[in-house]
């Protein structure tokens, strides 16, 4: 089963400019999250910290009662083999072809023949659709296919914590598709924690069980999907809408008079994406996600916590469910 | 970079100190196995092709001048006859060494520094040590022994082209004789300025391999970064070279008595 990842407090800045400060969210063992928000919050920066390869400020990182933050290089590098990351520009090994690039964990660390390898490395790149494309270098295939490749390369040494910036960015909407069901389908056959970092606002809205955003400087809300989801909290509003219209503006946050001003000049959303869509299942014919069952047991202890509009949600896709299963 | 200043220079402190941090940590991973062999060979390969035919026409001028003008000198003082071992200690114990460290920085250390740059920016290095593997003992040892190797096989080169360079030009140009240039040479010379030398040129070798590796690592942000970074790391490592000449040195002179006295 994956790990739980709890953040306390977690601050970062560079120099002078924070980028957030006390993020605390607890990415539940063996479910999926996505973490929202707008370019430049510091998303990529929040995955960089997950894996140590920046150091916060402040607060802590709990892995396996581990504190990320303050352990030794050496432990760091052993919870690291927990890890599959997906960084947002594939960040493959430029000098080498895709197949050395996937192989290159299992030739690290573990003593698997170059037979064994051969296999494991051409399943995974038959996964994310790449089959055929394993003498090709970085430097000559599309970003989405780095992107694809790069999660290959992630998923090679069977994770269990996932973490992927950007799946979709750089990818067409099929590919987009195709890469949410497969994360689910890791999911389901390996219960591990995924964490994705993404704009798309379908991904969002249908891949996670649990949706966080960061918005000026601070993590607007993690929880349930179903609190994000029906939300009334503007900036959260806006950007599931990918609206003009509200606290989010083209530079990091606008300012209350332009919001205003545009309030008054009538301008209205068009066109309103609301309520809780269902979530995508794994493919036919895999195991059971075990997260939901999880899940289902966490959210009902909670429940009592949630916002009205939430808890009605839960407990409505609570019943089709039971409907569903008589 | 991260906290605020609390005294004037602190930054550069601070650099100064992870540069060293740097240079421990290459020489403890240098004793890690498993030792990445195909990227030493490959990195000592490289080096050597961009600097060996600069080394050699950049030594070939140098002894001239050198024995030229130590050639004019000592006719002055009337010392014609110690011409070829003052001309060629010179050559031996200061300019080739530099020489070599000079280019190793300037042609093998930039394009290292660019290449380490590029890989950082890509996230190369990060998704390195996310695998679990350490760029410093894989990437960064094989690169500054590589330098190292390449300084020291350099030196002796550059050594050997200067010297006969100075030769032809004081026998030739100046109307030297050979036997005197020859005679003076075994007079004054000895074995210990042939080591003073190639230490030299070992200990330039890892300071420019540190040092491009060193900037490489931690370029500014976006291709211009990689850019500055390439610049700083030649300026930074011809710096660094002369100050380390002259301490060297200072306790060769010091420790090793010289011939004849
Ligand atoms: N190594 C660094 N040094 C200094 N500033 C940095 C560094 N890395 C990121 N930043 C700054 O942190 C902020 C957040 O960057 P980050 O890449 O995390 O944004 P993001 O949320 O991932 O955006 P996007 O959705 O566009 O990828 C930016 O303003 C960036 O300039
Ligand atoms: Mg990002």
């Amino acid at each position: 089963m994956g790990v739980e990842v709890a953040v306390e407090g977690l601050g970062k800045s560079f120099g002078r400019q924070r980028i957030w400060q006390d993020v605390t969210l607890t990415l539940p063992a063996g479910e999926v999250s996505v973490l929202l928000g707008p370019s430049g919050t510091g998303k990529s920066v929040f995955l960089k910290c997950l894996i140590g390869l920046l150091k916060p400020d402040a607060g802590r990182i709990l892995i396996n009662d581990t504190d990320l933050v303050r352990c030794s290089e050496h432990t760091l590098y052993g919870i690291r083999k927990l890890f599959g990351v997906l960084f947002q520009d594939g960040a493959l090994f430029g000098s080498m072809n895709l197949y050395d690039n996937v192989a290159f964990p299992l030739r690290e660390h573990t003593r698997k023949s170059e037979t064994e390898i051969r296999s494991i490395v051409s399943e995974k790149m038959g996964m994310v659709g790449l089959s055929g494309a394993e003498r090709k270098l970085p430097g000559e295939i599309s970003g989405g296919m780095r992107k694809r490749a790069g999660l290959a390369r992630a998923l090679v040494l069977d994770p269990q914590i996932i973490l992927v910036d950007e799946p979709d960015s750089g990818l067409d909407p099929v590919r987009t598709a195709y890469i949410s069901q497969l994360l689910l389908d890791l999911n389901a056959q390996l219960d591990a924690t995924i964490l994705i970092v993404t704009h798309n606002i379908n991904v969002a809205r249908t891949v996670p069980d649990n949706i966080g955003m960061l918005f000026r400087r601070e993590l607007v809300m993690f929880g349930p999907r179903e609190v994000l989801l029906t939300s009334e909290e503007p900036a959260v509003k806006q950007f599931l809408n990918g609206s003009r219209i509200g606290p989010i503006g083209m530079s990091e946050e606008k300012d209350e008079a332009t919001m205003a001003a545009e309030l008054a000049a009538g301008a209205t959303m068009v066109d309103e994406i609301r309520g809780v869509p269902p979530q995508l299942e794994p493919t036919p014919g895999l195991p059971d996600r075990q997260a939901v069952h999880r899940r289902r047991a966490r959210v009902m202890r909670i429940l009592h916590t949630l916002p009205p509009a939430a808890r009605h949600s839960i407990l409505a896709s609570l019943d089709s469910t039971d409907r569903f299963a008589r | 970079m991260t906290v605020k200043q609390a005294f004037p220079g602190q930054a550069a402190l601070r650099q100064t100190g992870r540069l060293y941090a740097l240079g421990l940590d290459v020489i403890r991973c240098t004793f890690k196995r498993p030792f990445q062999f195909r990227e030493f060979i490959g990195q000592f390969w490289f080096i050597a092709s961009v600097s060996l035919l600069p080394a050699a026409l950049v030594a070939i001028p140098f002894g001239a001048v050198i024995a030229l003008h130590l050639g004019s000198l000592t006719e002055q003082i009337g010392a014609q006859s110690f011409t070829g071992a003052a001309s060629v200690l010179a050559i031996i114990q200061q300019a080739s060494p530099v020489v070599t460290a000079l280019l190793i920085a300037g042609a093998g250390g930039s394009a290292m520094c660019a290449d380490l740059g590029s890989r950082t920016i890509r996230e190369e290095i990060d998704a390195m040590e996310v695998l679990g593997v350490n760029p410093v003992q894989r990437l960064i040892v094989p690169r500054v022994l590589a330098a190292m190797g390449v300084a020291a096989f350099l030196n002796g080169l550059v050594s050997v082209v200067g010297v006969l360079g100075g030769y032809f030009f004081n026998v030739v140009m100046q109307n030297g004789t050979p036997g005197a240039y020859l005679a003076s040479f075994s007079a004054l010379a000895q074995l210990p300025d042939l080591w003073i030398s190639e230490i030299k040129a070992v200990i330039f070798g890892f300071v420019a391999g540190v040092v491009a590796a060193y900037r490489g690592l931690n370029p500014g942000r976006g291709p211009k970064g990689v850019g500055d970074a390439v610049n700083q790391s030649v300026v930074i490592t011809f710096l660094l070279l002369f100050l380390l000449n002259l301490i060297l040195t200072t306790l060769y002179v010091q420790v090793v008595p010289p011939k004849g006295a």
